[in-house]
């Protein structure tokens, strides 16, 4: 609920702004600059090996991830330091989740599982961080890493099941008649997955922080009253940080049930 | 200065697509170049969890749950010493109490032997002792009535004599003898 009052809000800014723009140029919001990407060493142009903010951005996630997994465990304590329980706790969410979602023979994807999880985790966090940039936020990130999972679970699906795996589409508990039908749903709900997958993660990162923008924005222009937004701004950012987490969460755990009906495409 | 370079570069992105506020999300040039550092940043973070971190923090949690296990076994095995320590302590109390139990019998024995004896031997000595008195008083007892006879004999002759002159001494004692023996 919260969530669509929140894109109103964003569309009711950005219509008014579209209408007021020029005669009130105080308010001056472009929530969406915070998601351009561009040459870290000047420059115009991005090809696809320019060092630019997404490579910063991302090297810092890979950078956290080897901090907290790597650095943090580095003591290999019995009794456990604070970073070092952080990181066999994600270890231990992460490995449990693949193994009661996925099942016993779906533990030997979990370091891929791991990298998804750890790779989204840090990238949401890091993009909290205000002036920063949210790779995540960017559907080019979020659709590669689902079709990663899309392609990766329908290869193994065929590999592990052979033909098998059409079974998947072939509702065999449902009345003989509606099961072409069904079939046909559920082709379509599978090659609808990777979409839902990608854009959900992206949509709900770069809402909340073009939210944030515009509420920032309005502060800038309410002068005395400007407490509003910044009160806003606070409530909307300790959404954002459940959101981060809970995106990098859903994303991981779809991976997982996805990879369930690879592994056992039977209904 | 960080606005008016975001400005500018808003400005360029404008100016590169003509759009007026777009989503650079739907900016298609700069697709190539995030795939790409994805595909890097990816393969960097699974090479670092396969290789070094997911290993390690297994082996460190199934160390720990050894250790525990193993701290478990010992725990189990202490204990079960402590309640063997336990009965035999009980044992040995067991035992130290029925010797003491046993020696104070004995030695309650032994004196009231000692005693019975010395009882005994005392009563013997007390028994002797009052027959030896009772002797002596029988003695004396007869001692004194041979002293009485012979004065009655005597002042009886006297009193003969100083009544009737003469008197026979032989009479006299017989009828001394009748009187003091009734």
């Amino acid at each position: 609920m919260g969530k669509i009052f929140f894109f109103a809000v964003l569309a009711l800014v950005v219509v008014s702004g579209l209408i007021f723009a020029p005669a009130e140029s105080k308010l001056a919001i472009h929530p969406m600059d915070q998601f351009i990407v561009q040459p870290l060493f000047g420059g115009d142009h991005v090809s696809w090996y320019t060092p630019t903010n997404v490579t910063l951005w991302m090297g810092l996630a890979v950078a956290a991830v080897f901090a907290l997994l790597v650095l943090g465990s580095s003591r290999r304590a019995i009794v456990p330091g604070r970073t070092q329980s952080v990181a066999e706790l994600a270890y231990g969410f992460i490995y449990k989740m693949v193994e009661d979602v996925a099942g016993k023979d779906g533990v030997k994807f979990f370091p891929y599982i791991m990298t998804l999880f750890m790779f989204i985790v840090m990238a949401n966090f890091l993009g909290l961080i205000p002036m920063s940039f949210t790779t995540t936020s960017h559907i080019a990130v979020t659709a590669i890493l689902a079709a990663l999972v899309f392609f990766t679970v329908t290869i193994v699906g065929f590999v592990k099941n052979g033909a098998g795996f059409l079974g998947l589409f072939w509702v065999s508990s449902a009345p003989l008649a509606l099961r072409p039908i069904l079939a046909i749903i559920e082709l379509i709900s599978y090659f609808v997955r990777p979409v839902s997958h990608s854009i959900r993660l992206a949509g709900n990162v770069m809402a909340g922080h073009a939210v944030l923008k515009v509420f920032a924005g309005f502060a800038g222009a309410l002068g005395l009253f400007s407490f509003l937004p910044i009160f806003a701004i606070t409530a909307v950012y300790a959404l954002e940080v459940l959101v981060a987490f809970i995106q990098a969460y859903v994303f991981t755990i779809l991976t997982c049930v996805y990879l369930k009906d690879a592994l056992h495409p039977s209904h | 200065m960080a606005s008016n370079t975001q400005d500018a570069a808003h400005g360029a992105a404008d100016a590169a697509h003509g759009s007026a506020p777009g989503m650079p999300q739907l900016d298609f040039s700069t697709f190539g170049n995030q795939i790409f550092w994805l595909v890097v940043a990816l393969v960097v973070i699974y090479l670092i969890l396969s290789r070094v971190a997911l290993p390690r923090i297994a082996a460190v949690l199934a160390e720990r749950q050894g250790t525990i296990t193993n701290d478990l076994a010992a725990a189990e095995d202490l204990k079960a010493k402590a309640v063997e320590a336990e009965n035999a302590y009980n044992k040995a109390l067991a035992d130290a109490r029925a010797e003491a139990q046993r020696i104070a019998a004995e030695t309650r024995a032994e004196i009231q032997a000692g005693l019975d004896e010395a009882i005994a031997k005392a009563d013997e000595q007390i028994a002797a002792k009052a027959a030896e008195s009772e002797e002596a008083i029988a003695e004396i007892k007869a001692g004194a009535l041979e002293g009485v006879k012979a004065v009655a004999t005597e002042t009886a002759e006297a009193l003969v004599t100083a009544l009737s002159g003469s008197a026979d001494k032989d009479a006299v004692a017989a009828a001394v003898a009748q009187r003091t023996k009734g």
